[in-house]
């Protein structure tokens, strides 16, 4: 009953049944950021081919939309249509069948053309669960003019010994010119995200393979003094509330001479906002030689809650968003260097793609990370700067209000691990995992 | 020479109570300068006071984003809905405290601020359960429910005292001349207690309109007031400090704008009882 | 005038206000109560089932309890004091004699018509941020280091804003009191050549009692349920620095999803707030009698 009912609206996704019926209306739960602000921007394209769909959106900041949407499909409350997720929830909510399945997508949409890496972290037994908007890595951004003044190169990939030389030489406090910048607000997808990532690449982990938090380890403890030292001595003021945002903003007023993160920035502090445009130079995240980097792995993709009652209509949303159309179209918009990166492998074949300065640097970063294996030693977990578990929303950011206290000044390391440990020891056993 | 004293107090009164009140409204102030300029300028240093390139690009950009007018009308039928819904229920209850106390009318009274007291943020998910199941989500008619609920034991209390003042025999007089219960509150009462009722309307909107744990957490589209129509402004990528100026005072003009104008109606009200 | 008849009506018309915040308290409540004894996480529907009070010894045992209790305790009484206190110099102020009353009263009031999202969201960006903000711009004009108002005073920035917020209202009550005594009274203290000082402690002050009951009352109802200006700023921390009770509830709500330890949560929430009801009515309750 139900497979026929979904080969029905499979049918009407691609177009040719459903042309006859009224005016549908969907709703879109979104992100603010710069991409999906400029896809609302192209709405009149969608509209054009879909007269008979129209979309209301709902934008919201992060983690607002992430408690809005999270309520509404763990209660099947019903009201998004198409919500906005990561690579995080899309495997849990995927487990729990609250998502709809988008393998039945058309042949155009070419599902084998996304990144294999990207593709992978939203597929659950077999079926894809959410379509990838924009895939993102992390990598380093520095100021090539102050490299330069300063002596040094920067080498493609680096090593975290390098970068503390970088940070050294280009800090000038006086004129408020800081050689790194690095997330420093809590939040399980804020400072939490770049220190999982770093602490990878010093060898460090999460849990062992019996769950067992691993805070205790020197691994951990060298990750944190090496990101505090940093901070402390070449970061800006004020860095335990600066997440994506914050860094920007100074990046692209020229205060940072290097910035750690996700690879979308590019695109900004080469944009027209920025005042150090030309000056930029990318490489790869930072590494200790043991064989990891510190680079994660995000994609922001589309998906269909269960719960709504137009998944015909959703689909063929989603699809016009995240084809290769869409990407055309961004390009003959507002040019190839603000296309969605990250996501096909179709766009870093295309010889005009390739001339965008952070191009080749954002798909190495992509294809150096992996998801189902992210750290020297073996975990029970997937994801890079992050464990896929549903407890690790709550962890990560209680984690990250230790660490962000440690960077305040309130805590040292040592106090800020040890209380990391304990709490998450409570949790995992309160939950279960450690018997 | 006595004179001459008062003037120069006067003048030192002047300046000082202006500087205390320029510096609390110069957040607003820097609010609806910022929202004139460019991105790049809303964050330069040092800090451009007038001279800056005013510009209504981000009022433009914010309205091609989010289609303000929907959320502003959200607003205000949620706001003055909600008070509305409160003042027929409360007045008739606040008159019978003021007129017909009881023993424990003040325990009573105390009791009904004390539900007030209970974080939101416990009760969501029940709330949220019941609001889905009655399929109140995302409807004016929900929030307006919620929020008359929220404010009723300020409303209740606001009438009460300026009922409370009313001497008595006024009503007593009204029932010689035959007037019955209903005609006693509509044409007796009511007249008497137009500046207080005025009060307690201006406090309730003010209060509805700036409620943000509801508004934001059972509203998606439909019913979204401008708290929402915020919240997508609040930490965009890139600079953001104009936009988000702009957003902010288109937020809060309306509301700014009617208590400027209400303000000696408000204050006038605003005792709670406390002054005789 | 309380005939029966009338009494009975009075009832009445008491009835509809009662029942329905009877309503709006007791099903929450109810609900409330029955979820926190339930094992209840959002993201695992699955798992369900009685699970005695885990939930209770699960929240109380959260490290960050005790100073969610305390910073609560600390920006409610922060927020009073500071507001009280400058609510009566200001309103001392705008009581004499001066040009411009009515726009200065204009300009003290407006902080209160702004909703609590954008307040925090203006001082949190454009005043307190310690590279864009004002401050940090005053700051490096006086040779000084930028102040980082939100990491190293986290608490206490928010108390500012939030006393922004209420200040004009504490303002406003306190001068309609001090409008309201009369100046026969002041004179005659004058004559007596009583200092000003005296004249404000044993005139003034004892007039404005009532006043001042009202707005700790007031803004103590709705201080216990600030939320959304720490969601805004800080977010609870650095470390839990300022997390306060419903923001705790929040997180285990919305961050954790466990609807169980939330609704436990919210259930201590209550009891706490009815611990402050009953002493907010024994200690200043009577005042409010006239």
């Amino acid at each position: 009953m139900t497979l026929t009912i979904r080969a029905l609206l499979g049918a009407c996704a691609v177009g040719a049944l459903c042309s006859a019926a009224v005016a549908e209306t969907i709703t879109v739960a979104t992100v603010n950021n710069g991409d999906m602000i400029r896809m609302q921007g192209l709405m009149a394209d969608f509209n054009a081919k879909h007269p008979d769909i129209q979309v209301e959106w709902v934008t919201l900041e992060e983690n607002a939309l992430r408690q809005n949407v999270t309520t509404d499909i763990a209660t099947s409350g019903g009201q998004y249509d198409v919500m906005t997720i990561g690579t995080y929830e899309v495997p849990i909510w995927g487990k729990q069948g609250w998502l709809v399945s988008l393998n039945d997508l058309p042949a155009e949409y070419d599902i084998d053309d996304i990144l294999p890496a990207i593709r992978g972290g939203l597929t659950v037994d077999g079926n894809l669960m959410a379509a990838p908007f924009y895939g993102e890595s992390s990598m380093v951004m520095y100021r090539r003019d102050l490299m330069e003044a300063a002596g040094l190169t920067m080498s493609d990939a680096p090593t975290w010994t390098e970068i503390e030389a970088a940070a050294a030489a280009m800090t000038d406090k006086s004129k408020e010119q800081y050689g790194i910048c690095l997330r420093g607000k809590a939040g399980w997808g804020e400072n939490m995200a770049f220190l999982t990532a770093m602490s990878n690449s010093f060898g460090a982990r999460w849990f062992d393979e019996k769950w067992v938090p691993q805070f205790d380890s020197a691994q951990w403890n060298a990750t944190l003094t090496t990101y505090l030292k940093l901070m402390n001595e070449y970061g800006p003021p004020g860095a335990s509330s600066n997440g994506f945002n914050e860094n920007l903003t100074l990046f692209q007023q020229g205060k940072c001479g290097m910035w750690i993160d996700a690879t979308v920035a590019a695109s900004f502090v080469t944009g027209k906002d920025s005042t150090v445009a030309d000056k930029v130079g990318f490489a790869l995240a930072p590494d200790n030689g043991l064989g990891k980097r510190g680079n994660w792995l995000w994609a922001w993709s589309l998906a269909i809650p269960s719960s709504s009652q137009k998944q015909a209509a959703a689909k063929t949303f989603i699809d016009w968003a995240t084809n290769k159309d869409y990407l055309a179209l961004v390009a003959a918009n507002e040019g190839w260097a603000n296309v969605p990166p990250g996501t096909r492998t179709s766009l870093y074949e295309n010889p005009e793609y390739a001339s965008v300065p952070f191009a080749k640097m954002t798909l190495d970063s992509i294809n150096s990370a992996d998801p189902t294996k992210p750290t020297v030693d073996p975990v029970p977990y997937v994801g890079v700067q992050f464990v896929a578990i549903p407890e690790f929303q709550g962890l990560g950011t209680a984690v990250g209000q230790e660490f962000s206290a440690a960077l305040a000044g309130q805590k040292t390391a040592e106090e800020a691990l040890a209380a990391a440990q304990a709490l998450v020891t409570d949790e995992m056993t309160a939950a279960g995992y450690i018997q | 020479m006595a004179r001459a004293v008062t003037t120069r107090r006067k003048i030192i009164n002047t300046v000082a109570a202006w500087s205390v009140a320029l510096i609390l409204f110069f957040p607003i102030l820097w609010t609806i300068l910022t929202s004139f300029k460019p991105e790049a300028q809303a964050v330069s240093s040092p800090p451009v006071f007038l001279a800056f390139d005013w510009t209504l690009q981000n009022y433009i950009d914010v309205n091609e984003q989010r289609n303000y007018l929907k959320f502003f009308w959200n607003s205000v039928i949620i706001a003055v809905g909600s008070t509305l819904l409160g003042l027929v229920i409360a007045i008739p209850a606040a008159w019978s405290m003021a007129f017909v106390p009881g023993k424990r009318t003040k325990d009573l009274l105390m009791w009904m601020l004390s539900t007030k007291m209970m974080p939101a943020v416990g009760v969501l998910v029940p709330i949220y359960l019941i609001f889905k199941s009655l399929g109140l989500l995302d409807t004016r008619v929900g929030l307006v429910v919620v929020l008359t609920l929220m404010n009723l034991p300020i409303i209740v209390w606001m009438l009460y005292t300026y009922f409370k003042e009313i001497p008595g025999e006024i009503l007593e007089a009204a029932r010689m001349d035959g007037a019955n219960l209903r005609a006693e509150i509509l044409y007796v009462l009511t007249p008497m207690a137009v500046p207080g009722i005025a009060s307690t309307v201006l406090l309730n909107i003010i209060l509805a309109w700036n409620e943000s744990f509801w508004t934001l957490n059972l509203t998606v589209t439909d019913a979204a007031p401008l708290t929402k129509f915020i919240s997508s402004f609040s930490s965009p990528q890139g600079l953001f400090y104009a936009k988000l100026s702009a957003a902010s005072t288109m937020a809060i003009a309306p509301i700014l704008i009617m208590g400027w104008f209400s303000q000696k109606q408000l204050v006038r009200g605003l005792t709670f009882g406390a002054v005789k | 005038m309380s005939t029966q008849s009338s009494r009975a009506t009075a009832r009445l018309m008491l009835s509809p206000t009662v029942i329905l915040l009877l309503i709006w308290m007791i099903v929450p409540l109810a609900l409330t109560l029955w979820f926190s004894t339930q094992r209840y996480n959002l993201l695992y529907p699955d798992r369900q089932g009685f699970n005695d009070f885990a939930n209770y010894t699960r929240f109380i045992a959260t490290p960050a309890f005790t100073a969610a209790i305390i910073n609560t305790l600390v920006l409610v009484l922060g927020v009073l004091v500071i507001t009280v206190v400058l609510g009566i110099l200001i309103a001392l102020l705008i009581d004499q004699p001066l040009w411009g009353q009515g726009p200065v009263r204009i300009l003290v009031i407006s902080p209160f018509f702004i909703m609590p999202p954008v307040a925090a969201l203006i001082w949190k960006n454009m005043f307190m941020n310690p590279t864009n903000g004002l401050f940090a711009e005053a700051a490096k004009y006086l040779g000084l280091p930028p102040f980082d108002f939100l990491g190293a005073a986290p608490l206490a920035s928010i108390i500012l804003i939030v006393a922004w917020q209420w200040l004009p209202f504490a303002t406003l009550i306190l001068l309609t009191a001090l409008q309201s005594l009369s100046s026969e009274e002041l004179e005659a203290a004058e004559m007596d050549g009583a200092p000003p000082v005296k004249r404000f402690w044993y005139i003034m002050l004892p007039h404005l009692a009532r006043s001042i009951t009202v707005v700790v009352l007031i803004q103590t109802i709705f201080l216990m349920g600030i939320f959304g200006e720490i969601l805004v700023t800080t977010n609870g921390g650095p470390g839990s620095a300022s997390t306060t009770l419903p923001f705790l509830i929040y997180k285990e709500a919305l961050l954790d999803f466990d609807a169980g330890t939330a609704a436990a949560g919210g259930v201590v929430a209550v009891i706490i707030a009815n611990i402050v009801a009953i002493f907010l009515m024994r200690a200043i309750g009577k005042n409010l009698d006239a």
